[in-house]
């Protein structure tokens, strides 16, 4: 059994339909990503799995149906969503923001976790009585990342890091994105347009297309998959 | 001299009592982004139910605690029932604004009809007595209403500075997505900032009654200048709910007595300052201007 399993997912905005019957799994550790163009529905699958939209279908975690329950009980299981635009809060401090994303633990190490993340990322221990908002959009996706890890989930969705970032900087979220999980062997669920970094980044990807899933396999299948490399890497 | 100073002093007292209302102002802007219009109708009705209470004989003091309970739950039930259901307040702000408007209506003509059209007298919490200070002749009870004060902003502080609740309410105030995001319950720290603001509206319609008599247009006032005190501090600040509420009181206590034409103007002062705050500073003295870079 996967960690996340999601089947027939369809969600939507108001009457308008955006998602038609989404099935893909996420094991335990695994780096998954979900390619798509823009409106193709990879930030409505992230949304609907987290609990942000209502949806049909079913989505399980570790076996328990979770569909249909509010975004902060889903979190509670285990289940962190780093939301497109990164979703900081900007008028907390970096260290508040950290702090906040620990709200659903009740363990002491809190505090030793901050400190973890700061010594991590130099940038966010040199800020850390700033205002997230005063940073820079890197900056500030580092800290959203860090956040969601403070939930100690077992699952990170992450929507679209590389938004907004330049290249260099992009890499350098994916480089320590990559060196993050490694150690501490969350599973992740990325969405991206980005495809060659996703791909470099996942182990299995899918491919999401008007609303529903049209291919799927080993990143390094559907990096040397003809169709694919003309519609997403621009080869 | 003393006139002045007798002037400053009743102003003091004044500008206490609307840090107290703005206080309550405040927690709600801080987690939802809006004004309570029904702030003042909330701590009316509650400084009803203080008198209710002290009216069957308990003393006075613990008559505001329990109305201060009261008003929690009313501030909670209200919230509850008539404004989550709206909608999210950071999605559709003017539906839940307008819902607080019809509150402010609805609380008003629910004390007439529960207490009756006539005013009550409560008596002042700390006594009529007055004490001679530089020559001047204060009543207790404005001191008393700034002691009671500075330890409700203390709370207030530590609530929000201190305790994990404070920093989740801070998290709701600015990005209410991203704090369900991480877990936090956002309708119930919504509805938990409505009962403190409640319950501290309380506070200040217990000190607002015997002077100008408990009645269910009381408050009225007081929730202009409350609204005067936080644009002049800034809609976000606790301090400057504190520090505004001083400088409103001062303001419309001295400006009429010096300044010819405003006698019977009470509001006056406190509007031109309004007006001069929007202009010159529009986010008050100590609010936060809003800082993003994407």
């Amino acid at each position: 059994m996967s960690l996340l399993e999601v089947k027939g997912l369809q969600a939507g905005y108001g009457i308008v339909e955006v998602l038609f019957g989404i099935d893909l799994e996420v094991d335990a550790g695994e780096l998954v990503v979900v390619l798509g163009a823009n409106g193709a529905g990879k930030t409505t699958t992230l949304r609907a799995i987290s609990g942000m939209i209502p949806s049909r279908g079913v989505v399980t975690f570790d076996g328990e149906a979770i569909l249909g329950k509010r975004a902060d009980v889903i979190v509670r299981k285990g289940i962190a969503h780093v939301p497109q635009g990164r979703g900081t809060i900007t008028d907390l401090t970096v260290e508040e923001n950290l702090r906040i994303g620990a709200f659903s633990r009740k363990d002491a190490d809190i505090d030793e976790d901050i400190d973890r993340w700061f010594t991590m990322f130099r940038r966010l221990g040199e800020r850390r009585d700033q205002t997230a908002g005063s940073m820079s959009g890197g900056e500030q996706q580092m800290l959203a990342i860090a956040r969601a890890f403070m939930s100690k989930p077992r699952l990170i969705l992450l929507d679209e890091p590389s938004l907004g970032l330049a290249p260099l900087v992009t890499n350098e979220v994916f480089d320590r994105l990559r060196d993050i999980t490694n150690e501490t062997g969350v599973a992740v669920l990325l969405v991206e347009q980005n495809a060659n970094l996703a791909l470099d980044f996942a182990a299995r990807a899918y491919v999401l297309e008007a609303g529903a899933i049209v291919a799927s396999g080993a990143a390094s299948d559907l990096q040397h998959d003809e169709t694919i490399q003309k519609a997403y890497l621009g080869l | 001299m003393t006139d002045f100073l007798q002037v400053l002093a009743v102003g003091i007292g004044d500008g206490a009592i609307y840090a107290m209302l703005g206080l309550g102002l405040v927690v709600v802007f801080r987690t939802t982004g809006l004004l309570n219009f029904a702030a003042g109708e909330l701590a009316m009705f509650s400084t009803f139910i203080v008198w209710t209470i002290w009216d069957l004989g308990v003393p006075l003091l613990l008559a505001m605690l329990g109305g201060m309970v009261g008003g929690f739950l009313i501030g909670v039930l209200l919230q509850a029932v008539a404004v989550r259901p709206v909608g999210d307040p950071h999605e559709r702000p003017l539906a839940v604004v307008i819902v607080t408007i019809g509150l402010f209506i609805g609380v008003n003509g629910l004390a007439q009809l529960v207490w009756g059209t006539l005013d009550k007298d409560l008596p002042p919490l700390f006594g009529v007595d007055t004490v001679s200070i530089f020559g001047v002749d204060v009543a207790w009870q404005k001191i008393g209403a700034v002691v009671v004060l500075a330890i409700l902003a203390f709370v207030f502080y530590l609530l929000f500075q201190k305790t994990k609740l404070g920093l989740a309410m801070r998290a709701v105030a600015s990005n209410s997505e991203s704090a369900g995001l991480v877990g936090i319950p956002v309708p119930t720290v919504l509805m938990l900032g409505w009962g403190l603001a409640a319950a501290i509206g309380t506070v200040a319609g217990v000190f607002t009654a015997p002077g100008r008599g408990l009645g269910s247009n009381m408050m009225q006032l007081t929730l202009i200048f409350g609204f005067a005190a936080i644009t002049l501090g800034g809609f976000d600040s606790l301090i400057g709910a504190v520090v505004g509420g001083f400088i409103i009181g001062i303001f419309s206590s001295v400006v009429p007595q010096y300044v010819p034409g405003f006698e019977k103007m009470p509001l006056a002062p406190a509007f031109l300052l309004i007006l001069a705050v929007l202009l010159i500073r529009p986010t008050g003295l100590f609010g936060r201007k809003q800082v993003s870079r994407v």
